[in-house]
């Protein structure tokens, strides 16, 4: 029971960390504990969680995906196109766009595994001819002003006082249930986690290592596509320069979530914590209103640095733990 | 069929295996066979080809020519994944399995019971411990692997092994890095197997561990079949002759002693030097002129005392002292400051730097001594290459070829350059002779006198005692991490060394 306890500690600081500047917050700012803010936190972040999700599952099995920021910016031009230039009814090119997606993955991933190239500069490859790609397509910011995006962004389940569950917020819940699911019950997610155990002992073990390096990366991109549709719903446009930067934000909330960043640890929720501190800092900010939203930055570095200190802790402890005597009962 | 083969036929029969690597042969010709139920020891010193062997068998190598019968039947795995679908298993020194994931799931990783295509935990569970349970092991089986001891993490490998319907289980050094108590736990599940009809082998280098369980024993030496036989034919003095010498008929010339007269100066003393669970504290003397031998079997301690003598491990008691001098040693910067130098065993890993040329190879040492700040010039790297590839014959003589594509005794002879450059006054030697072609030994050992000639202090470990015999003037013998004997002038004989390292106490302390 402790044992599990501790294997879960980094997602209960992480945890701790949230309500605390929840609490601190509130304090501050007695508007701010309403559900109407909460409600805004999920819909704000929404497509930087369903990116989150994604990269959780690349960095558990011990990679890293550059390119999901560029992939959020090509399906957002992509759709503006299809859907206002092309014709393309809006779930057609949603489909499209998912597709098209899932290609580019499953091609970064079988770059990475067959010609045994580091993640790092395949994905970093994929960053640029995405973003190269969305340029090439327009380098304007396009208004997409279908029927479907003014209804979609109208349908929402009202709470009281305003607070609104929007058609985004809801499709990154379902996307962060489907993650915990996929990855803690499923034998893709043992196999995600084994691989970033040791990816020598995996193969082994008899574990398609192919398959799944080639599935992981298919889901990371998937995820940025789908990602990409709610940036466009949540903005109604496409422009090749939106979502610049944003693969480091979802790695920033990955590592602040408790996944380490060597692979092998890590939860989906510490990852969805992880995006909630860094909206919640920049809601903070919004609500002061003289700070510089540069604080953000500044704000979600230094929690970083905590929780990599943190993290490289808690495993020290673990491993002098280790030390003492486990149990042999012959 | 073979009329004469035994009864019952063997569950496992390998007949002729031969790899090479590079023009090597690791295996050459090689028989063995396992009966169902038997533990049988595989057994040779570092080289002999016991894991080329294996790897053989197992389908992570392919072999040049051989065969392999399960039951009779001929089968030739291509990867350890139809090695274990065919019914052979292997559990390696380095247990691999995922660390991270927990016990049960190391136990099914990719069969564990789904439905609706989630994983059933508990089921799992309950058949985790049900499995582990046979093997004694009454564990919390949702921790993580990692939170267990190795001898636990071997047990939940073989228990995967075993469960995959394995006929033969091959374990690998399982005894390396377990202690005492743990190397019983692991020897009463082989017992157990072993009742079960599967068919164990065992590769150790614990002598003692050989007698206390195994029924039979293989030896393999320089690629070859040493010779096999149940173990209580083969007494201890034999199998250690297997393992280490060759015809013992063979004459050899010994080298003449060093002029008694005049006592030679000391370079080096080691008083009481040692390190806690690696090394007992040993005296050593070095002088000048003189070749120390280390001997002794595979993890008896003779690269334990290497690595304090070069400081590439800090002693934890003791006093150097080097030229009437005392110093302490505490990297391997400090003793090459001091004038040493360390040719190591692992060549390719530790040695040579295989990319870059001839030269650049030689210069390397050199070059570290001075620091970055004044550089050998082009001029001065030619002379050194072009000195001693000229005094080493080192084929071919071009020094802008890439080491890597040398031959195994030519690398060795730029390894020797490139500490011979830095004139040392101590030179150790980690095998010199290992992994190179025969005519290659004589060359070497042939460049060992040269350097004593000229007064160089030579500390050499090799396992090629007939080699060693011809060259040294003082032969350390190790056991059990422990310096036991020290034999000088008539002494030195391959009998002598041998006898004294198989009298070995009967205990079980393995680690």
């Amino acid at each position: 029971m402790i044992r599990s306890l501790s294997r879960l500690s980094p997602v209960l600081a992480t945890a701790a960390v949230f309500l605390a500047g929840f609490v601190v917050c509130s304090l501050i700012y007695p508007n701010f504990a309403s559900l109407r803010v909460v409600m805004n936190l999920l819909t704000d972040n929404a497509f930087l969680v369903i990116v989150a999700v994604g990269m959780t599952f690349v960095i558990i099995s011990g990679g890293i995906d550059l390119s999901v920021g560029s992939v959020i910016g090509f399906t957002t031009v992509f759709l503006a196109l299809a859907i206002e230039r092309w014709g393309v009814p809006p779930l057609a090119a949603f489909v499209l766009i998912l597709v098209i997606c899932a290609a580019f993955g499953a091609g970064m991933g079988a770059i990475i595994q067959y010609f045994e190239l580091p993640p790092f500069i395949v994905t970093l490859a994929g960053m640029f001819l995405a973003r190269g790609v969305s340029f090439l397509l327009s380098t304007e910011s396009l208004p997409i002003t279908a029927d479907l995006y003014a209804h979609l962004s109208d349908h929402a389940f009202r709470f009281d006082g305003g607070a609104r569950l929007t058609v985004p917020a809801m499709i990154m819940l379902v996307v962060v249930v489907g993650g915990m699911v996929l990855l803690h019950l499923t034998r893709f997610g043992a196999n995600v986690y084994a691989l970033g155990g040791s990816r020598t002992a995996t193969g082994l073990m008899g574990i398609n290592v192919a398959r799944t390096t080639v599935l992981i990366y298919t889901l990371s991109s998937v995820l940025a596509g789908l990602a990409g549709i709610v940036f466009s719903l949540y903005t109604s446009s496409g422009y090749s320069l939106s979502a610049v930067g944003v693969e480091l934000d979802a790695i920033a909330a990955v590592v602040i979530g408790g996944t380490l960043l060597s692979g092998g640890y890590g939860f989906i929720f510490g990852s969805f914590l992880g995006v909630m501190i860094q909206g919640l800092i920049q809601t903070y900010i919004s609500f002061d209103g003289m700070l510089s939203s540069w604080w953000a930055k500044i704000a979600t570095g230094l929690l970083l640095f905590a929780f990599i200190a943190f993290q490289q802790l808690t495993l020290h402890l673990a491993r002098r733990s280790r030390r003492a005597p486990a149990g042999v009962h012959p | 069929m073979h009329a004469t083969e035994t009864f019952p036929p063997p569950l496992l029969a390998l007949a002729g295996f031969s790899k090479s690597f590079a023009g090597f042969k690791a295996l050459d010709r090689v028989d063995f066979s396992l009966r169902a139920g038997e533990i049988h020891a595989l057994l040779g010193e570092n080289g002999a080809g016991k894991s080329t062997l294996i790897k053989a068998m197992t389908g992570v190598v392919q072999r040049d020519a051989g065969s392999l019968r399960l039951d009779g039947v001929e089968i030739a795995p291509r990867s350890a994944e139809e090695a274990v679908r065919a019914g052979i298993a292997t559990v390696y020194q380095e247990v691999n399995l995922a660390p991270n994931l927990s016990v049960a799931q190391n136990l099914f990783l990719g069969r564990q019971p789904t439905r609706f295509g989630l994983v059933r935990e508990g089921e799992m569970r309950r058949r985790a411990r049900a499995l582990l349970s046979e093997f004694g092991l009454a564990i919390d089986v949702s921790a993580p692997l990692e939170s267990y001891s190795v001898a636990v993490q071997h047990i939940v490998a073989i228990a995967r092994a075993v469960d995959q319907s394995a006929r033969v289980l091959i374990l690998d050094e399982p005894t390396a890095s377990l202690d005492a108590h743990e190397v019983e736990v692991l020897f009463a599940v082989m017992r157990q197997l072993s009742a079960r009809g599967i068919g164990i082998v065992f590769v150790t280098h614990f002598l003692d561990q050989v007698y206390a369980i195994c029924d039979r024993i293989t030896v393999l030496r320089n690629g070859r079949l040493a010779g096999s036989a149940p173990v209580d034919e083969l007494p201890r003095l034999d199998l250690v002759r297997l393992m280490l010498g060759r015809e013992l008929s063979e004459a050899t010339s010994r080298r003449p002693p060093a002029s008694e007269g005049e006592a030679p100066a000391d370079v080096a003393r080691f008083r009481g030097v040692g390190k806690a669970g690696t090394i007992a504290p040993f005296d050593l003397t070095l002088r000048a002129g003189h070749v120390v031998g280390l001997a002794g079997l595979l993890g008896s301690g003779r690269t334990e005392t290497v690595r304090l003598v070069f400081g590439a491990d800090r002693a934890d008691c003791g006093a150097v002292e080097v030229a009437g001098r005392a110093v302490s040693i505490g990297s391997p910067r400090e003793a090459m400051a001091l004038g040493f130098g360390y040719c190591p065993e692992e060549r390719k890993t530790e040695g040579i730097v295989a990319e870059l040329t001839v030269r650049e190879n030689i210069a390397l040492a050199l070059q570290a001594r001075r620091g970055a700040l004044s550089p050998l010039s082009r001029r001065e790297q030619d002379a050194l290459a072009a000195k001693f590839i000229g005094l080493l014959d080192i084929r071919p003589p071009d020094p802008e070829r890439p080491v890597g594509l040398l031959s195994g005794g030519n690398q060795q002879k730029v390894l020797l350059a490139r500490w011979l450059a830095t004139a040392p006054r101590l030179l150790i030697l980690d095998e010199p002779t290992r992994g190179i072609d025969v005519g290659a030994h004589a060359e070497i050992i042939g460049l060992i006198r040269d350097l004593c000639r000229e007064g160089m202090a030579l500390l050499v470990v090799s396992s090629e005692l007939e080699e060693l015999v011809t060259y040294a003037d003082e032969v350390v013998v190790l056991r059990d991490r422990a310096h036991v004997a020290r034999l000088s002038g008539a002494e030195i004989e391959v009998s002598t060394i041998l006898a004294t390292i198989a009298d070995a106490p009967a205990s079980l302390a393995a680690a």
